[in-house]
């Protein structure tokens, strides 16, 4: 039996609100401070903590919402992988492309080829499309 | 034959702070409040379409033992349960309203698509309501 206290529930309230904040400032450059700011917790508390409650690290979580808010603009537009890869945030586009590769197990230009538009709302495909990562993904991740 | 969507159910961890939030700050109506013992009936609705009704349900005695209430309030504010998507003929401007009766939690302002503007919000549980206006 195992119980869960309010201050549980203020924790997982408190690291949403966070993890809700990485994903309307993906495109920025990550300030873990600003991050765990938002959760009330210094940056080593932060880190811990959310991946005890989500599963993965802060950095990892934005890395794959980059990810897939690429592989978005990549069925939806005509845009380039250059472009796209600074759109999402990323500073390099070989690191883009090798982060890329290694969580959706193909090249930005052959998922694009692979993949028409999704025919469902945008909030859903955000929510639902996140990449789970290529096999030995998630192990490296953690 | 089924006619109509009744009720559908949001999980929240206090009915009478659910009630501030889903009254008080997002404008919809109170259904039911009916309290018989420990349990309160507690649903709300939209003003211009009460035919639907949300039950806002509370984990704990005497729904739920302890240790399933447990699972439920971790779920509930991990965000990983109850969503809701409301529709609205001016989400700018609701954007504002909700902003000026004190709601902080925006997932993501009013953004533009191809098939009309939307915006994200959570009650102050962890669950995710996107409000939509169509083109």
């Amino acid at each position: 039996m195992w119980s869960v206290s309010l201050e549980t529930e203020d924790l997982n309230r408190r690291l949403l609100r966070a993890r809700d904040a990485m994903d309307r400032a993906y495109a920025e450059p990550l300030d873990v401070s600003a991050v765990a700011a938002v959760a009330h917790m210094s940056e080593a508390h932060f880190s811990r903590t959310f991946r005890a409650v989500f599963g993965e690290t802060p950095h990892r979580y934005l890395q794959r919402r980059r990810v897939e808010r690429s592989m978005f603009l990549l069925r939806e537009t005509g845009r380039s992988v250059t472009d796209i890869c600074l759109d999402v945030g990323f500073t390099s586009l070989g690191t883009f492309s090798r982060t890329f590769r290694e969580i959706v197990g193909q090249s930005p230009s052959t998922y694009r080829m692979d993949h028409g538009p999704m025919e469902a709302p945008a909030c859903v495909q955000m929510m639902a499309m996140r990449p789970l990562g290529a096999p030995g993904a998630q192990s490296a991740a953690r | 034959m089924i006619n109509k969507l009744n009720v559908a159910t949001v999980w929240v961890l206090d009915k009478q702070q659910a009630l501030d939030f889903y009254v008080d700050k997002l404008g919809l109506e109170v259904g039911s409040d009916v309290k018989q013992g420990p349990y309160r009936w507690l649903t709300v609705r939209v003003p211009t379409d009460p035919g639907f009704e949300i039950s806002l349900e509370q984990p704990g005695p005497p729904i739920h033992d302890e240790a399933t209430a447990d699972q439920l309030r971790d779920l509930i504010t991990k965000g990983a349960l109850s969503g809701l998507v409301l529709l609205t003929d001016d989400v700018r401007a609701l954007y504002e309203t909700l902003q000026a009766r004190g709601v902080t939690d925006f997932t993501q302002e009013p953004t533009d698509h191809f098939y009309g503007t939307d915006m994200g919000i959570r009650d102050p549980f962890g669950n995710g309501i996107r409000i939509l206006q169509h083109k």
